[in-house]
């Protein structure tokens, strides 16, 4: 049988279940009742890091937060704290973010696919992160420049991924309006982890098995207070 | 279904030997209570769950009422992204496409993430007997395939295994597959773990071809959607050439949107986290990131036979969380082996004998492999009522209907075997049906309760071969009423008439079989003991 | 307020007592009841094991009989689950056959119907009802009444209000027994597996009984309890609830295949 008639048979045995001999009508998805919240809570800002941070840390990433002033070095601390020898980065970091870097460094290109014998060679990768989801303590690549192919991100053991004040949202809900569905995304919520045996947490099997997260925090001096704003007293 | 899954025993037969086992019993004990409570405080999280829960089963729903709409949106999606569209009417047709792809590309190997679709088509064997070896390399998979042996559950396929059995797989079956396990490797899970790493990693970098299933397919963007923990699953789908995803055709929901939902509530549902470690979307091919070849192979293979039964095609719904397994108390007890299918537990209880039919004395007795608790339909997140599907399913059994085979409406005859106890369900039914006649029964039964076995004949003997039965009081409750409870005064007149009753809507079917066991269904024998019963 | 006890065909035959202490409690309680004696099954057993055919002229008499009723009653959370869940499915069903409206129709007459215990906290608007039980006293609440008829924490209420009672906590109280109808002779191995666990856990308690809404459990787990000599005696939660200090229940001393009897103390009342 070839695979056109098995086409037009499921369409059909479709539509005959159905008790639609002809194409179903557009349908309209608006009957679909959405009246789940949006967000589990009224947060600040502020909550709404700190929430990431926790929730990032309850799946054993490590969550480091320090300013844009501060992020090269924290950069080069964490890739001395790990003993990296080599490292890797997507072209369209900001390279003032690795100046402080004395680690070996490659840098990919877009227009090749990074070759998985040479890349299972380097100890770290470098990252910016798309979006980051703070209820679930979730961080999305999506392959852009400065995030780079799928492959970068997966086979170095250790991950450095830098999330900046502006790629953070709440929730799910608020999160996939700002996402490209059609890009190749990666949602990665700690390390590489198992429990086949005998439901033992273990990290790291495959993917990477150390998870440094740095949240880049308002620089100090600019920062709004963070208050919510008082009631009045009676 | 697969062949590989023919000529198993009957889930009771089964389920002998399973509930025998002590060491299986222990770690499914271990395993699903702990998942069960880590998934009630992950689910408590949430204020708005039945909204998430309502919201999923309704685009579950919406979905399959337009089924034929969406899957030609889908199609037309991934097409315009690169990729290739197959239909498969069955197992046999999706395994031939796949195999084919595969010899076209001149490759013998493949790397596959844990896929219950391929389970079900027996691809594997099918692959093995083209010349072309399939490597799992789901941690649970990969021990599953080394000691040759089936999944168990839908979450941790290797539930039924210790880290000593697991130790013992890795050190004598590693070897005959690739890179051999580490030398005096321990039962630590951790040391496990790593010796899995290792072994699988040279595939994962060599081999030119992945196969993987698919948790969503987005019909508006032709987006696939695979959630994982351990990364063997961005492995298959980031460094092949060629990706080959075979997906059952219920996986597609409409739009992107809609992922709000169920990446809320199948993590949790599933192994009670708030997210798993990784999840995957893909979208066709993308230039210079991962296989520049892909292909979608959409299954029927019973799908469109279940959607035609209205009360049945719920159990498309299924997101494959295995929340119900790790409530069910029966899987607890019996282990996902007896349900002999790749989807074990109460899902697999309605989901099997829809796809496979109701012709094996293995798919004819999985309806009743439940008590009906309930506690499956409270956790599903698409809100399957799973023991209404079950009731249904257990009615085409024993009375046979209306149903559709191979995309073709028919009637099936009722199950063999079920003879006796149709005779017995229309004595019965009958006798009930007449009170004057229950009433001589009761009589009867009560007035020689000294004679009645303390072992019951027939298949009521599974009954006193663990329990001693109640012991029958002298007399019925209705007795005593009759005879020492005064009548109220407001006579509920015309109730109590059953002249009518007796003959009138009787569906004539019996043959006046009034029998006189009076069995409701839960044995109405008794002991021989003097009882101390009510004295009067 | 006029009140149908709907016993089951089960607690008739093998636990009039059960009806007994109903009757008992309800009259107490100023409520007057009746016992359509045309009443015998709501086919619960049938249905549950794929008879719906046969199920039908049953749930017919079942409306017939108890219709015009204000309340009806029933000491059986799996029985009250099958009139108000599964009846309006046979009505439904017979539509979908074509047969049209006529059973849906005939069965919509049953008035609503009550599980003891909703009866008494919802309807009465009860929960101390002046019984006395001096033991300790572990409950099982069944799946039906659990999951079907969400009756929440009213039997325990109901129970906590018991004079002289002591309540022990059933660990994995919320798991199927394990009787399940016909599944505990179509699958007895599961079965009984799953009534070990739950006698066990009971026993672990170390309360004088097990307690629950449904005697249909409790014959399932009294059996085994009896078979394996276990000190732990089923007893039906109205049988508590009618329990008085002039009237007490007595509880058997022996393990044994007794099911524990109330009916001098209860039935004499009258």
């Amino acid at each position: 049988m070839t695979t056109n008639t098995s086409r037009d048979e499921i369409l059909r045995r479709i539509r005959q279940a159905l008790g639609t001999p002809t194409p179903t009508t557009p349908p309209d998805p608006t009957t679909i009742p959405r009246n789940y919240l949006t967000t589990h809570a009224h947060r600040t800002p502020q909550q709404t890091t700190n929430l990431l941070a926790d929730n990032l840390t309850d799946y054993r990433a490590t969550v480091h937060r320090t300013t844009e002033t501060h992020l090269p070095h924290t950069i080069a601390n964490l890739l001395t704290h790990h003993g990296t020898q080599r490292a890797i980065t997507p072209p369209g970091l900001p390279p003032h973010w690795l100046t402080h870097i004395t680690t070996p460094l490659t840098t990919t290109t877009t227009d090749t696919h990074p070759d998985p014998h040479t890349l299972d060679t380097i100890d770290t990768v470098i990252t910016h992160s798309a979006l980051a989801i703070a209820e679930t303590g979730t961080i999305i690549l999506d392959a852009s420049p400065d995030q780079g192919h799928r492959a970068i991100t997966l086979i170095p053991d250790h991950h450095i991924c830098i999330i900046t004040p502006d790629h953070i949202v709440e929730s799910l809900p608020q999160a996939l309006p700002r996402l490209n569905p059609t890009r190749p995304q990666t949602w990665i919520s700690g390390p590489s982890a198992t429990s086949d045996i005998e439901l033992t947490r273990i990290e790291g099997v495959h993917g990477p098995r150390t998870l440094d997260v740095i949240i880049v925090t308002a620089e100090p001096s600019t920062a709004p207070a963070e208050t919510v704003s008082d009631e009045p007293s009676a | 279904m697969s062949g590989t899954y023919l000529g198993l025993p009957s889930f009771p037969k089964a389920a002998h030997d399973s509930t025998r086992d002590t060491q299986l019993r222990a770690n499914l004990t271990h395993a699903t209570h702990t998942i069960r409570t880590k998934r009630a405080t992950a689910i408590n999280e949430l204020t708005d769950w039945p909204q998430l829960r309502a919201a999923g089963a309704a685009i579950k729903d919406h979905t399959l009422h337009h089924l034929d709409h969406y899957l030609l949106q889908l199609e037309a999606a991934v097409t315009a992204a690169g990729g290739t569209v197959h239909w498969a009417l069955d197992a046999n047709e999706a395994n031939t496409i796949a195999t084919q792809i595969i010899k076209n590309t001149g490759e013998t190997e493949v790397v596959k993430i844990k896929s219950m679709t391929t389970q079900e088509t027996g691809l594997n064997h099918a692959l093995e007997t083209a010349g072309i070896h399939a490597y799992e390399t789901d941690l649970a998979e990969l021990i599953v395939q080394l000691a040759n042996d089936k999944p168990s559950h839908i979450l941790v396929p290797a539930i039924h295994k210790n880290r000593t059995e697991i130790r013992d797989i890795f050190t004598t079956h590693m070897t005959h597959w690739g890179r051999p396990a580490p030398d005096n490797l321990t039962d630590n899970p951790t040391d496990l773990a790593e010796a899995a790493r290792l072994h699988l990693r040279e595939k994962f970098l060599n081999t030119k071809i992945g196969i993987s299933g698919a948790n969503f397919m987005i019909a508006e963007t032709g987006t696939m959607v695979i959630l994982e923990s351990e990364g063997n699953g961005r492995m298959c789908l980031t460094l092949p050439d060629t990706l080959i995803t075979i997906a059952g055709i219920e996986k597609i929901i409409p739009t992107y949107q809609d992922l709000e939902v169920f990446l809320q509530t199948l993590p949790r549902s599933s192994t009670a986290e708030r997210m798993n470690p990784y999840t995957s979307l893909w979208t066709g091919t993308t230039p210079h990131d991962g296989p520049h070849t892909f292909h979608l192979i959409l299954l029927d293979n019973g799908r469109t036979d279940t959607l035609a039964d209205t009360t049945g095609q719920q159990a498309l719904r299924c997101i494959r969380c295995s929340a119900c397994l790790n409530v069910c108390p029966v899987y607890e007890r019996a282990g996902g082996h007896a349900y002999g299918s790749p989807y074990p537990g109460p899902i697999g209880a309605i989901l099997t004998p829809q796809l496979r039919g109701t012709t094996t004395p293995l798919d004819t007795s999985l309806p009743y492999a439940s008590t009906l608790c309930g506690a499956c339909y409270d956790v599903c997140p698409v809100a399957i009522n799973i023991p209404q599907v079950l009731v249904h399913l257990r009615e085409r059994i024993t009375q046979g209907g209306p149903t559709t085979t191979h995309g073709t409406r028919t009637t099936i005859q009722p199950a063999k075997g079920h003879r006796l106890e149709r005779t017995t369900m229309r004595a019965t039914r009958w006798t009930l049906n007449h009170p004057t006649a229950l009433q001589h029964a009761h009589n009867l039964a009560t007035h020689t309760r000294h004679l009645h076995p303390q072992h019951l004949p027939g298949p009521a003997h599974h009954w006193t071969d663990t329990r001693n039965l109640p012991p029958l009081p002298p007399h019925t409750f209705r007795h005593w009423w009759q005879h020492h409870h005064q009548t109220p005064p407001t006579t509920n007149t015309g109730k109590g008439t059953d002249t009518r009753s007796e003959t009138a809507t009787d569906t004539g079917t019996d043959t006046g079989t009034a029998g006189t066991d009076t069995g409701t269904g839960t044995g109405t024998g008794t002991n021989t003991q003097t009882d101390g019963g009510p004295q009067q | 307020m006029r009140v149908a006890l709907f016993l089951t065909c089960v607690n008739d035959l093998l636990y009039p007592d059960t009806g007994r202490a109903v009757v008992t409690l309800l009259e107490r309680l100023g409520v007057e009841v009746d016992f359509p004696l045309d009443q015998t099954c709501c086919g619960q057993a049938h249905y549950n094991t794929g008879y719906r055919h046969e199920t039908e002229p049953l749930a017919r008499r079942h409306a017939r009989v108890f219709a015009g009723y204000d309340y009806v009653v029933t000491p059986s959370g799996s029985c009250a689950a099958m009139v108000r869940d599964n009846y309006p499915r046979l009505g439904a069903r017979a539509r979908d056959e074509g047969r049209g409206d006529e059973l849906a129709k005939a069965l919509a007459g049953v008035p609503k119907t009550y599980e003891l215990t909703e009866f008494l906290v919802d309807v009465l608007k009860v929960t101390d009802v002046g019984a006395y039980f001096p033991h300790t006293v572990t409950y099982h609440p069944t799946c039906h009444g659990l999951r079907m008829l969400r009756l929440g924490d009213r039997p325990r209420r109901l129970l906590e209000a018991v004079k002289g009672i002591e309540l022990r906590e059933l660990e994995g109280a919320e798991e199927c027994c394990g009787f399940g109808g016909t599944f505990s002779v179509k699958n007895p191995d599961v079965s009984a597996a799953m009534g070990d666990d739950k006698v066990r856990n009971a026993e672990s308690t170390g309360a004088e009984v097990l307690c629950a809404a449904d005697n249909s459990c409790l014959m399932h787990l009294g059996g085994m309890m009896s078979r394996q000599k276990s000190r732990v005696r089923p007893v039906h939660l109205a049988e508590i609830l009618a329990s008085t200090e002039q009237r007490p229940l007595e509880l058997p001393d022996q393990a044994g295949p007794v099911h524990v009897t109330t009916g001098s103390t209860v039935g004499e009342q009258r």
